[in-house]
């Protein structure tokens, strides 16, 4: 069963291999010069008065929790659509009525202007 | 012990035709189909001994120049994120590819080959799940970044990628319920027919695939999250040297692996039209079974490549043709156009395979 995975295995070892190597060889490779100017973030040439770590609008915060919600449903869907030549019309009308209740949370979340985006 | 070799060597020929065919080709098709749309010659400075091969110097040249620059972290970058974030993109791309089949199965030498490196029974899931860890890395590259423009292409990027992932999942779901399985070999297996193809049975499905594919590639028209005009390249935009080079890469490796994923599910995979892999082994019943089935093999094998490079040349035209959507407009779509339209998708492929049953 597990053996299935070594090929997977074996990808992986090579891709980190791979990237590992290449970050060292890069940075082993190229020159190294620092002073103060050049190591400011690229903005204008000047420093920035902003930090970036700061907080964000609350938006995306709101759509990732929109994902793990829909995307969970999508997992309920995957064995049910293997399996559906096999459970026919019982099925069908099952999923029917669940994705009747996906389809109105997604009006709701619509309806209450969470997927605005102006 | 055999296994293990036949596996390395599947790996080792998906690997180098990655990484050292596709990955650097594609930097040169991309400035060479963008110089041939915009009507102006392109990619063509770099040359050995004055032969400048239409250009086709110029990956090995971008390579030496990428290793050749300072590897820059910035004042107040996070050094360990900001070091773990081209590794954390490019290993899923590199990744995903290891469940997508190339070829069929062929008895070679008395054994059963199959053409894929590993031939999970969650196949499609395995794909998922590792193509959605790149978000990780777009994410903490922009945040570690410490600069504003990077942060702003991270925000945007995670919001489009796990937008459009909702749609994915469920444009698929079309496929599975037709194929019966989540095995790309099975569904591959399956479309043996030419009316069998993907493309013929979840049509609509096949162009929401496409879209959300290339949404959550980030290329344009959906490439807000690096939006060189507006954010100088957004999360990626204080990387030097090769890291920089290695988001590139996991760019143009995904490119790839969506390719595969279309052929795969919706053109046929390695089939040829109207012409069987029993026909053809007909055709070869001259030879010995394990010659037939190294030809078989090696045409399937060169059949699967071409298509996959055809919906590479697709990907590149639209990337060139359509302008960059407005970031709300992204949104909108994946929203609300692609997931209530895959929802109905999938009642309507319910209702016509049960009818039809």
């Amino acid at each position: 069963m597990l053996n299935q995975y070594l090929g997977v295995l074996i990808l992986l070892v090579l891709a980190t291999g791979t990237a590992v190597g290449m970050l060292t060889l890069t940075s082993l490779l190229g020159p190294k010069k620092s002073f103060p100017d050049k190591m400011e973030p690229f903005e204008c040439g000047k420093k920035p008065i902003v930090s970036p770590r700061q907080r964000f609008s609350v938006k995306f915060y709101l759509t990732a929790v929109l994902f793990i919600l829909f995307d969970i449903e999508a997992v309920f869907l995957y064995p049910w659509a293997i399996l559906f030549k096999k459970l026919g019309w019982f099925g069908f009308v099952e999923m029917l009525l669940f994705i009747v209740v996906l389809g109105i949370g997604l009006v709701y979340v619509w309806k209450k202007g969470a997927l605005k985006w102006e | 012990m055999e296994d293990f070799l036949i596996t390395t060597a599947k790996v080792l020929f998906i690997f180098g035709l990655n990484m050292g065919v596709f990955a650097p080709l594609l930097t040169w098709v991309e400035r060479k189909q963008s110089a041939l749309m915009q009507d102006r010659i392109g990619a063509n400075r770099a040359d050995i001994l004055g032969f400048s091969m239409i250009g086709l110097f110029h990956p090995i040249a971008d390579a030496i120049k990428m290793l050749a620059k300072e590897d820059f972290i910035p004042e107040g970058a996070n050094k360990i994120m900001h070091t773990l974030s081209p590794i954390i993109c490019v290993v899923p791309a590199l990744l995903t590819f290891a469940v997508i089949p190339f070829g069929g199965e062929y008895v070679i030498g008395g054994k059963h080959i199959k053409l894929v490196i590993a031939d999970l029974d969650v196949g499609l899931i395995f794909i998922f799940a590792i193509s959605s860890l790149a978000t990780y890395g777009t994410v903490i590259a922009g945040w570690s970044s410490n600069n504003n423009w990077s942060l702003l292409g991270s925000l945007r990027a995670s919001a489009q990628m796990i937008s459009y992932e909702v749609a994915m999942g469920f444009t698929l779901v079309g496929v599975f319920m037709v194929y019966g399985s989540l095995q790309l070999t099975q569904i591959g297996a399956a479309q043996e027919s030419f009316f069998r193809w993907g493309i013929f049975l979840q049509p609509l499905g096949f162009f929401m695939f496409l879209a959300c594919a290339i949404a959550e590639n980030k290329r344009a028209p959906f490439d807000v999250a690096e939006g060189e005009s507006e954010i100088i390249a957004g999360y990626f935009l204080e990387y030097s040297g090769l890291k920089f080079g290695m988001f590139y890469m996991a760019e143009f490796l995904e490119i790839v692996t969506i390719s595969a994923m279309v052929t795969t599910l919706f053109f046929g995979a390695w089939h040829i039209p109207f012409i069987s892999s029993a026909l053809i082994l007909s055709m070869l019943s001259f030879l010995n079974e394990t010659l037939a089935n190294i030809i078989l093999m090696l045409i399937h094998i060169s059949v699967f490549w071409v298509k996959v490079i055809f919906f590479i040349w697709f990907q590149m035209t639209i990337r060139w043709t359509l302008p960059r959507f407005r970031y709300d407009q992204i949104m909108k779509l994946g929203w609300k156009i692609l997931l209530p339209l895959s929802l109905a998708n999938i009642l309507v492929t319910g209702i016509v395979i049960l009818i039809l049953q």
